[in-house]
């Protein structure tokens, strides 16, 4: 069978880093110049998607904004997958009362949802784009430690395992270079939905004022600004919702066809 | 009786763990209260005593336990920023995030239910690919974002409710429930979308199990072993997604009072979280938390009560 999502995820997902990136070098206005005649335009071809209540240019701003909910995302799945993958590999990996104790306090914070974590730490470091980022990054660490310790504890009772061992290889070899290749099928899957609770929750946490600071745009920003003018304008929610919306749908499409994939190869 | 007493205490332990790493973390990071409580009248001598007075001298271990021990009886300090008992401040909000996550709940397990039973029963018909799309589309739609949309469509255009006009439950319960229904479709919607294709894959994957045969082979009706056997067991999944709906719905619930303007704990957190108000946002957080665990607990006895399996296996 064909894999429709992972198509349509490679799309949509595509589309949008091309979008991104050209935002990077080029975008049709300056996204934080403010022009008084242009207050609300509507779509034209100088402003495809209008203006907001200061005459900024929504489609530039837009650009800006899911660039930095994008870089924001890549450095929460980042903190996430590489303190997830160490602690569930020595945990997975050698067990041992660490292991018992580490996934006890595990436990506990799988129950916490990852929001209520990230509004905690957010509460303790005090607002702002890098502090959401870390708190955003470390309550995404349960959830990967305890995918990749099943995963290495489930690989080192393999024979490959095993087999290396008595080819003499060390520990740490054989859990960077025999294992850790073997669990990219349902690590890769669950970054993907990484991204997608990653964006989400950017854009949730830039709605409620405590995450991108103005004058820098971010799409939940721009939505929590737009909220007032809705009746007046409302494509300027319009827009960045349906550039979220496409964020979290194409990587939730790519997570499902990586899934897909690997559930298909054994 | 001995899986409820085990799950029992395997709340107390993950409500003492919770507890104790908030309490710890906002102790150690939040600065000295004393100093913040005197303000500019600050002089060494004075936060020395009030220091003492507040018993922020003894160990760390035993400032929990008396905090512990006073926010049981409902003593939840007092506000930084309004003086006035953390519990007045927080006590009448639990109920409004309560009843919008309760409201949630129900509309997700109210719709996903039929519509999961739905899709798996037609699969492959036109009917099943058209939710199985919009399900797709739905759960990519971020709760803040559909509340918007529903402000605009039905608030602003269709003018069924006023946006932003919050009715206290205090005062009038129908309009509270009448307004509280719209943020609770926004936060029901993407988790029930979900919720809704999981009961479809769950019901597909159980229809080719040996036990759905053999009920077949001893002359049950389609109907008949589909809500006697299948549905049974590929429900269990179904129960643990939305116990961990729930969980997040009243968490989610805090960004949807936002758009709403209703004020309830999330409005409280985040206006404490603003003013680095620190009994206030630690109240908050434990009170979420112990709601979240809770709704935990109930879900474990649910479960075991479905699936009795479970009970045997401790």
């Amino acid at each position: 069978m064909h894999n429709l999502n992972m198509t349509a995820g490679s799309l949509i997902t595509g589309f949008l880093l091309l979008a991104i990136i050209t935002g990077i070098f080029y975008t049709p206005y300056d996204p934080e110049a403010m022009d008084a005649s242009a207050r609300f335009a509507g779509i034209s071809l100088a402003h495809p998607m209008g203006c907001d209540n200061f005459g900024r240019d929504i489609l530039s701003r837009i650009l800006e904004g899911s660039r930095t909910t994008l870089a924001v995302a890549l450095c929460t799945v980042a903190i996430g997958t590489v303190c997830g993958v160490l602690l569930g590999a020595f945990t997975g990996y050698y067990g041992g009362w660490l292991d018992e104790i580490l996934m006890r306090i595990n436990d506990a914070l799988f129950a916490f949802p990852s929001l209520l974590l990230a509004l905690t730490l957010i509460g303790l470091l005090g607002p702002g784009r890098s502090n959401m980022t870390a708190a955003l990054g470390i309550s995404f660490i349960p959830s990967f430690a305890r995918i990749v310790r099943s995963e290495f504890l489930k690989n080192s009772k393999l024979d490959y395992v095993r087999s290396a061992r008595l080819q003499g290889a060390g520990n740490l070899r054989i859990m960077f270079v025999h294992i850790l290749p073997n669990t990219l099928p349902v690590l890769m899957s669950a970054v993907m939905i990484g991204f997608n609770n990653a964006v989400l929750a950017e854009a949730g946490m830039s709605y409620l004022g405590i995450g991108v600071q103005p004058p820098e745009p971010s799409l939940g920003r721009m939505l929590s600004e737009a909220q007032s003018y809705l009746f007046t304008a409302p494509g300027y929610a319009l827009f960045p919702g349906l550039f979220i919306i496409l964020m979290v749908l194409g990587f939730g499409l790519l997570g499902e066809g990586i899934a897909e994939k690997g559930g298909r190869h054994g | 009786m001995k899986y409820t007493v085990k799950k029992l205490i395997t709340m107390a332990v993950t409500l003492f763990v919770v507890s104790f790493l908030v309490y710890g973390a906002f102790s150690l990071m939040a600065g000295d209260p004393a100093t913040s409580m005197l303000g500019t009248q600050a002089t060494p001598e004075k936060v020395e005593a009030l220091r003492e007075e507040l018993g922020l001298n003894d160990p760390l271990a035993v400032q929990y336990f008396r905090w512990a021990a006073a926010f049981l009886k409902g003593d939840m300090g007092t506000s930084y920023s309004y003086q006035m008992p953390v519990s007045r401040m927080v006590g009448d909000k639990i109920p409004v995030t309560l009843t919008l996550t309760l409201l949630a709940f129900l509309m997700v397990a109210g719709t996903a239910i039929p519509l999961g039973i739905y899709t798996a029963r037609h699969q492959g018909g036109p009917a099943d690919r058209f939710i199985c799309m919009l399900n797709q589309a739905v759960m990519a739609v971020p709760p803040f974002f559909s509340g918007i949309l529903i402000t605009l469509v039905f608030g602003r255009i269709l003018r069924l409710f006023t946006p932003g006009g919050y009715i206290s439950y205090k005062e009038d319960v129908g309009g509270f429930i009448g307004y509280m229904i719209f943020p609770a479709l926004a936060v029901a919607l993407p988790k029930a979308a979900m919720a809704a294709k999981l009961l479809r894959s769950s019901v597909l994957s159980e229809v080719r199990r040996d036990y759905v045969r053999t009920a077949y082979s001893r002359g049950g009706s389609s109907r008949q072993v589909f809500y006697r056997h299948i549905l049974k067991n590929a429900l269990i999944p179904v129960i643990t997604f939305l116990g961990m709906a729930l969980a997040d719905m009243v968490a989610g619930s805090i960004i949807i009072e936002q758009v709403f303007s209703i004020p309830g704990l999330g409005r409280i957190l985040l206006t404490s979280i603003a003013n680095r108000d620190y009994p206030v946002v630690e109240a908050v957080i434990v009170c979420i938390a112990f709601i979240v665990i809770l709704i935990n607990l109930i879900v474990d006895i649910i479960y075991q009560w479905v699936d009795p399996r479970i009970s045997a296996e401790v």
